[in-house]
């Protein structure tokens, strides 16, 4: 076989390095048993990137009203749990699912029809029509105050809930993850994820081929939407609390950062993101409780100047110039 | 011979025994929770500033006990963030107690840790009146919404003599209980609500001429307004005079979230006459309160003022050294709630106790009217409520039940 061929499909293939994000996770979950919070935390937060990453990363949509999706996911858990006293968390997750994949389609039937900076706009705007909508539902969401003492019954019947150590949380979050991980990774790699990515590169040659454009962009967008919304389930029963900070610019923003900050369109960028601007900001912010903002934006100015492709094409720079 | 030896060998254990017991009783170990960076950086260093200036005022307040605080910074108001601080602070750093929370999510959603570690939590800020339901391991230091505007509501009646009012709040939680408590004293004085004006939210400041011009057409006696202490505080004041609506024979009034003291004097003369109900001023005209704004100044700078939240962190602090020195630095949690219950202290901002009941505060609700004094704004005593209970819980309003 030709190298070309050859390469285009090994790439497919499982290496033996992608199991070492799952490894260093677990050993994690031993190695700091008293940071458990924060490493669940992480793991929603990597979830969230990687929903991002499939529509930024892959199908070029750019988005800062991600958050949304969160949000709705975050919610029907939320609401869920306390109004109708539905507490099963794996149920709940498939209902967060659910709700942000079909609020997904609907607005990306909308609002794919702009794209580039106008898109940018009304994203944004879609989110703060749904803070607003949050916050005049107060007597549902709780507002600004939100849910509390929100429980769930136990992981497959199994697992308590680990209120003080989150030792559940954080193998319930990894799993979800996981799965999550595959879902994604099969979709890049699938002839439906190869189109997105000739959308995102040409966009007329696409329409030229006869490949379905926008229908394609809606279900990534929809799908994309479902697993934002899975992650913000995971985030309502993980914390065991809700309010209206799951919205609003700062973590649709975040989000952002993270995924470039790690490298877009490299199914890997969400997790190196995710790992290095939260435990960045983690350790910097317990130093120095008042002035960790400084560090953290200098590190991130030091990335957008020398490393554009993210810390990964830092990484991959690195391996092709030696 | 071998007798002597386990008689030894049990000295020596029983001495490492006791050294160790008494290092460990000796450093009680405070987790602070605050918001130490973004838009509440301004809110978290005043009760900072508030608690160093007690440890500076009171060196002995704490006996023998050495304390030592662990900071956080709870970052933005999602709960998600404080939380983890708190259960990092308790199995990590293996704190004895908590302190701060100035936004009422981060008390709310940190409530469960502290039931199920059973840490005592003294709330600095958090204004929502059922956060002390939340856990038997609540004491609150600051306020709830109902102080100020319960009080408000009864002293518009009794001391302004007015009979009909509009309000105005910014929609979100502590705005719309500041709106209950006006409206529940003011009707049950007498008065009546004639209107209630939902002012935009907490983020930004709106444009309030919409808003007030709607309230200078329905002509009420008071306009009782309630937005956030800083800079929204600035804009009221700037829209009210611009509207005419003092020289239309409408008082403004309401909590002293109008009335920051450290933006006080860059308000002007616009400010003159705006009437508030609050637990506390700089300008509290008492020893105690000479001294703490004495040695504010001293510290930070002649500009600089305490307002409410510094108060808060120095009555905190006091509660913790209360707390600290009744349990002999062993800090068993039911001990310590039950050595917070009830216990009094003559703050800067006049008595205060915490109810035992609900393990909130009972203080002195001051009315103040804004003077010009030798060239600067001041605000002059006009009337007291003295020991004020959470109305939300006594009346066992909506959630407080």
């Amino acid at each position: 076989m030709s190298p070309a061929p050859d390469a285009l499909q090994r790439r497919h293939r499982f290496q033996w390095w992608e199991l070492l994000p799952w490894a260093t996770g677990l050993a994690m979950f031993f190695a700091f048993p008293n940071y458990l919070s924060f490493g669940t935390q992480l793991l929603v937060t990597i979830l969230f990137a990687l929903s991002l990453d499939l529509v930024l990363g892959y199908a070029g949509i750019v988005t800062l009203g991600h958050a949304a999706f969160f949000c709705v996911g975050a919610y029907t858990v939320g609401i869920l749990a306390q109004q109708l006293g539905w507490n099963e968390p794996l149920s709940g997750l498939v209902a967060a699912g659910l709700a942000a994949g079909i609020v997904g389609l609907i607005s990306g039937f909308v609002l794919l029809r702009t794209h580039g900076l106008t898109l940018l706009m009304v994203t944004l705007c879609t989110m703060t029509l749904l803070e607003q909508a949050a916050n005049m539902g107060h007597a549902w969401t709780g507002g600004f105050d939100g849910m509390p003492g929100l429980s769930f019954t136990m992981i497959l019947g199994l697992f308590p809930f680990d209120v003080l150590y989150f030792k559940s949380q954080y193998l319930y979050s990894l799993s979800v993850l996981a799965l999550g991980f595959v879902v994604v990774r099969t979709l890049v790699y699938s002839s439906f994820g190869q189109s997105l990515t000739g959308i995102r590169e040409n966009l007329l040659r696409m329409h030229a081929v006869g490949a379905p454009v926008r229908g394609r962009l809606i279900v990534a967008y929809g799908i994309s939407a479902a697993l934002a919304g899975v992650a913000g389930g995971l985030f309502t029963q993980v914390t065991g609390y809700v309010n209206l900070a799951v919205l609003g610019l700062e973590r649709a923003a975040g989000v952002m950062i993270i995924l470039i900050l790690g490298g877009h369109g490299r199914l890997y960028g969400a997790f190196v993101g995710a790992v290095a601007y939260l435990v960045l900001e983690h350790l910097l912010a317990k130093a120095y409780p008042t002035a960790w903002q400084l560090g953290l934006g200098l590190t991130l100015v030091a990335v957008a100047l020398f490393a554009r492709g993210g810390l990964i094409g830092l990484f991959e720079k690195l391996r092709g110039a030696r | 011979m071998r007798i002597s030896r386990i008689l030894k060998l049990g000295v020596v254990a029983a001495s490492f025994a006791a050294v160790a017991a008494t290092a460990q009783a000796q450093t009680v170990k405070i987790g602070v929770v605050l918001p130490y960076s973004g838009v509440g950086a301004e809110f978290a260093q005043q009760v900072d500033r508030g608690m160093q200036v007690f440890m500076k005022l009171n060196p002995g307040a704490f006996g023998p006990y050495k304390v030592e605080l662990i900071k956080r910074d709870s970052k933005n108001p999602s709960g998600a963030e404080a939380k983890t601080a708190v259960q990092e602070l308790i199995a990590q750093d293996k704190v004895d107690m908590l302190t701060g929370f100035i936004y009422s999510p981060d008390a709310i959603a940190s409530a469960s840790l502290f039931t199920e570690a059973k840490k005592p939590a003294v709330i600095m800020n958090a204004g929502t009146a059922w956060i002390t339901n939340l856990s038997p391991m609540i004491a609150r230091v600051s306020f709830s919404m109902w102080h100020a505007g319960h009080a408000m509501g009864e002293a518009s009646v009794k001391t302004l003599k007015a009979k009909t009012a509009v309000v105005g709040y910014s929609d979100f939680p502590p705005g719309r209980d500041s709106l209950d408590a006006f409206k529940r004293a003011f009707e049950a004085n007498g008065g009546k609500v004639i209107d209630a004006i939902p002012m935009g939210g907490p983020g930004q400041v709106p444009d309030f001429t919409p808003f007030f011009q709607r309230a200078k057409d329905r002509k009420p006696d008071v306009f009782f307004v309630f937005v956030p202490s800083g800079d929204h505080a600035v804009a009221v004041m700037k829209t009210y005079n611009a509207l005419g609506m003092r020289q239309g024979g409408i008082k403004l009034v309401g909590p002293g979230d109008l009335t920051p003291d450290y933006k006080l004097q860059g308000m002007g003369d616009e400010a003159v006459g705006l009437i508030t109900a609050h637990h506390y001023n700089a300008d509290l005209d008492n020893a105690h309160n000479k001294r703490f704004v004495e040695t504010w100044k001293k510290d930070y700078g002649a500009n600089a003022t305490p307002d409410f939240m510094a108060v808060q962190g120095y009555d905190g602090m006091a509660a913790i050294a209360h707390a600290v020195v009744a349990m002999k630095g062993r800090m068993d949690p039911e001990g310590t709630m039950n050595a917070l219950r009830g216990w009094k202290f003559d703050s800067p901002r006049g008595p205060l106790s915490i109810d035992p009941a609900t393990r909130d505060i009972v203080m002195n609700e001051y009315l103040s009217e804004v003077v010009k004094q030798g060239g600067r704004l001041v605000q002059k005593n006009i009337g007291v409520i003295t020991a004020v209970k959470d109305m939300c819980k006594e009346l066992k309003e909506g959630k407080c039940k």
